[in-house]
């Protein structure tokens, strides 16, 4: 299943929190398609989710100038 | 999830019932915990407000002199602003501009920390004096603890004081 996350008006430490709590109620094998930021959020929401052994499997622009949509698998 | 990351702890001694301070008890809780920290909060003194069920002013607390303070102190809803409080106005100044900015309020960061499943203990010799009793914090309150077992907990990680 795929799922969906706007976090592009958050801030620290809600960009992260968010997404970690939707991963959480995610099946494995579920992908989260996470909306953000450029900045903090497009710095830190693929890399912690890859530590957290999660697989981010694509980051790409959005149609918005400054808002990426990162794809992470569970 | 790497053994290394499991092992990283994170303790806060959440000391103050100001409004500033807990924001940033709760913000450096849940973003720890959402990186994978293990998060320990122990709330003694006047953080001890911040994990009452009665969020309002509330005679909460055993003999009369805990229930007076308890009325004065209150619940999270009623922490004051460390500096510039201006009569209890700031706190809601502040939740307005924090909403208005996207920034989470401490409500949000409280409820976010309790998804993240960080562990929350009271010290039992501030509730002693304070004549609080465990069924008066949220169910989310692990445990009542004093300082050995704080320090127990504690070890290996980081400790800060707010």
């Amino acid at each position: 299943m795929t799922y969906s996350l706007d976090i592009t008006k958050e801030h620290c430490p809600m960009t992260f929190v968010k997404t970690k709590i939707e991963l959480g109620k995610l099946q494995s094998g579920d992908v989260l398609n996470v909306r953000l930021s450029e900045g903090e959020p497009l710095e830190n929401v693929p890399k912690s989710a890859a530590e957290q052994g999660f697989k981010v499997l694509s980051v790409t622009p959005a149609e918005i100038k400054g808002i990426y949509n990162v794809e992470i698998e569970k | 999830m790497s053994e290394e990351k499991q092992s990283k702890k994170l303790s806060i001694i959440a000391f103050s019932g100001d409004f500033d301070k807990l924001t940033a008890v709760f913000t450096l809780a849940t973003g720890a915990a959402a990186v994978g920290y293990e998060v320990n909060l122990f709330f003694t003194f006047w953080g001890l407000d911040a994990i009452k069920i009665k969020q309002g002013r509330s005679p909460v607390g055993k003999g009369f002199l805990p229930k007076v303070f308890g009325i004065f102190m209150g619940g999270l809803k009623a922490a004051p602003v460390s500096r510039l409080n201006f009569l209890g106005a700031s706190p809601k100044i502040f939740r307005y501009m924090m909403r208005k900015k996207n920034v989470a309020t401490l409500e949000e960061l409280v409820s976010a920390a309790k998804a993240l499943k960080v562990n929350f203990y009271a010290c039992e010799m501030a509730m002693h004096i304070l004549g609080l009793q465990k069924s008066d914090f949220i169910p989310e309150v692990k445990d009542v603890l004093g300082v050995a077992t704080f320090l127990n907990l504690s070890e290996g990680g980081q400790t800060l004081f707010i």
